[in-house]
């Protein structure tokens, strides 16, 4: 069984972003990237079945993205996955998900062994939109799994059956491979790169590819356009509610009801 | 391609997910500009008794795909019965609740269809034949503009509640165009096994209309019961911030935040939760905030529209007696 982690380096959740003042991106200088949390737990499921099972042969990281991403890349190699995929061209940089899913269908499509499991984060920090893994899923015609929970592999290796949960019950869903999951925070618990692997990591064989070995799909490119970036509209000013606990209970009652008319 | 919006119907089990019907809303303003009407997609099992339903609010047309494998959500039979139905209606746009279901859906959808594709609209509008959207970016910390080419079909996820439902009318009647559904044996390999009700009426925070949430205030598990009892009476959903989640003190299915959920009810109670950043960024987009904690320089109160500093545990109990009052 060969693994596929589809991993983004995006900027890390706790810096402090800025808009450009032309609103046509942000501001990157100086800014910290990081691996995405949710690519990280696909990072950790594939080194996890690789660890538990002698029929996983191989454990590869996939990433597009520019000259940087090459660091998130080397953390995904040195949280274990065996070697790399960097596609890394700048006609494929876009905050287009269908035509990034599209190159990456391409790139798996190009692979001569093929993958049998394809993991991906949920969706990314950065977009806040998940398309990438259920439309490679489509590109690649194979099923997927939707923000999974838990996930038990056949003894043969051929099929699974997945945990996610839905409103108020848990689905179970069985499926062979080869297939794509997208994974939900809680079920694995990424392990921290150590310097040492980081640095072992270096060495990992990354396969590059550019537009010479792939075709995008300029139907999809044209498609969807990244017009600007603006802060949120201001949420209206806080109104404190006063008095004692019985008082504001019943305030806050009334406001809610006569005033914001939500209850 | 005509000039018709075409509206994605949830549903689960024969009841309609209200997001659609202000979708359809949003369907019928549209269609004032682009010159055509608003028409709904149904699919799942015996769903022709929601047509009825779905006319009062707004479709003119009605493409129903019914069959008993539609009978559970899954993804890619789901694409191919709306891509199915796109093909007989020929829309302009295509609109999907953001749900976990749509979500999922859209992209497979787009991918589908060679479609332009926006996921979490808060503002939608045509430009000329292009959609210009209006969705969260970098954790919901920014608004990002996407316009989506009026040279192909376009598909905007819209967010629950960032659009009014019209006032159903009565008898109102929709065309009603049944569609055939053809599976490849690839899309329908996925089984659904099992579905294991995990806990009896305790809806999920992304779907409920009403969200009760709590942080490490909290201080254990068994305190949350005091939020489950105003979440209960407000028929709403219990979450909880990624501190008291680490914590153990609720699952992380109930996390809302950055690396939780996104949640956009139109009440959001947020207890004894400080409001960091990454909780900030799964919840702002509520219609109403309400905070209570005990400090009154937190950060939860620069998001708020109503702020009580004061002990959640002195409050909370207070407030669902108040409710329970006043429902008799």
């Amino acid at each position: 069984m060969r693994i596929l982690t589809v991993i983004k380096q995006v900027p890390d959740s706790n810096a402090t972003i800025k808009v450009l003042p032309d609103g046509s991106g942000i501001d990157t200088s100086g800014l910290k990237y990081v691996l995405d949390p949710f690519d990280e737990f696909g990072v950790e499921l594939g080194v996890q079945l690789r660890e538990k099972r002698k029929d996983v042969t191989e454990v590869v990281a996939l990433i597009l993205g520019p000259d940087k991403a090459a660091e998130a890349l080397r953390v995904a190699l040195a949280m274990g996955a065996d070697s790399g995929i960097h596609i890394n061209d700048p006609t494929f940089e876009s905050k287009n998900e269908l035509f990034a899913a599209y190159v990456i269908a391409e790139a798996i499509k190009k692979d001569e062994q093929g993958f049998d499991l394809i993991l991906c984060g949920k969706y990314t920090i950065d977009l806040d939109a998940g398309a990438v893994g259920p439309a490679l899923a489509e590109f690649l015609d194979m099923p997927h799994v939707g923000a999974l929970q838990g996930l038990e592999m056949s003894e043969d290796g051929k099929s699974f059956v997945a945990k996610r949960r839905i409103e108020g019950a848990e689905e179970v869903v069985e499926c062979d491979l080869p297939a794509l999951l997208t994974l939900e925070k809680g079920f694995v618990v990424p392990r921290y790169p150590s310097l040492p692997n980081l640095m072992k990591a270096k060495k990992k064989p990354v396969k590059l590819l550019t537009s010479a070995d792939l075709a995008g799909e300029e139907a999809l490119q044209s498609g969807t356009g990244f017009e600007s970036v603006a802060p949120p509209p201001p949420r209206p000013e806080c109104k404190v509610i006063e008095g004692e606990p019985e008082e504001m209970a019943k305030e806050l009652v009334r406001v809610l009801r006569e005033e914001a008319k939500v209850v | 391609m005509s000039s018709n919006i075409l509206v994605f119907i949830e549903q689960r089990d024969g009841k309609i997910l209200p997001a659609s019907f202000q979708l359809l809303a949003l369907a019928n303003d549209l269609a004032k500009t682009t010159g055509g009407q608003a028409e709904a997609c149904v699919v799942g099992q015996d769903v022709g008794g929601l047509v009825p339903d779905v006319a009062a609010y707004g479709a003119k047309k009605v493409y129903t795909v019914d069959d008993p494998q539609l009978a559970m959500y899954r993804a890619a039979p789901y694409a191919a019965a709306v891509a199915a139905a796109i093909d007989k209606a020929d829309p302009k746009t295509v609109l999907i609740p953001t749900t976990a279901l749509g979500r999922d859906l859209a992209p497979r959808l787009a991918a589908r269809k060679r479609a332009a594709l926006a996921i979490d609209c808060t503002e939608v509008s045509f430009d000329g034949d292009d959609l210009v959207v209006s969705k969260p970016m970098y954790a919901g910390k920014f608004n990002a503009r996407f316009r989506l080419s009026g040279g192909c079909l376009q598909v905007a996820t819209v967010r629950s509640n960032a659009y009014s439902a019209a006032e159903p009318q009565a008898g109102a009647s929709a065309e009603v165009v049944a569609v055939p559904l053809s599976l490849t044996e690839s899309e329908n390999r996925l089984k659904i096994q099992d579905i294991v009700s995990t806990s009896a009426g305790v809806k999920d925070v992304t779907e409920a209309d009403i969200v009760v949430s709590g942080g490490r205030a909290l201080k254990k598990e068994e305190n949350f019961k005091v939020l489950q009892e105003l979440a209960e009476v407000l028929d709403g959903a219990v979450g909880a911030s990624r501190a008291a989640c680490d914590a153990g003190y609720q699952p992380h299915s109930r996390q809302v935040g950055l690396t939780g959920k996104v949640v956009t009810p139109r009440l959001y109670i947020a207890c004894g939760i400080d409001g960091a950043i990454q909780h900030l960024a799964g919840m702002r987009g509520s219609k109403v905030i309400v905070a209570v904690n005990t400090k009154k320089e937190a950060p939860i109160f620069n998001v708020a529209n109503y702020g009580c500093v004061i002990d959640l545990f002195k409050l909370v109990p207070l407030l669902t007696e108040e409710f329970i009052r006043l429902k008799g």
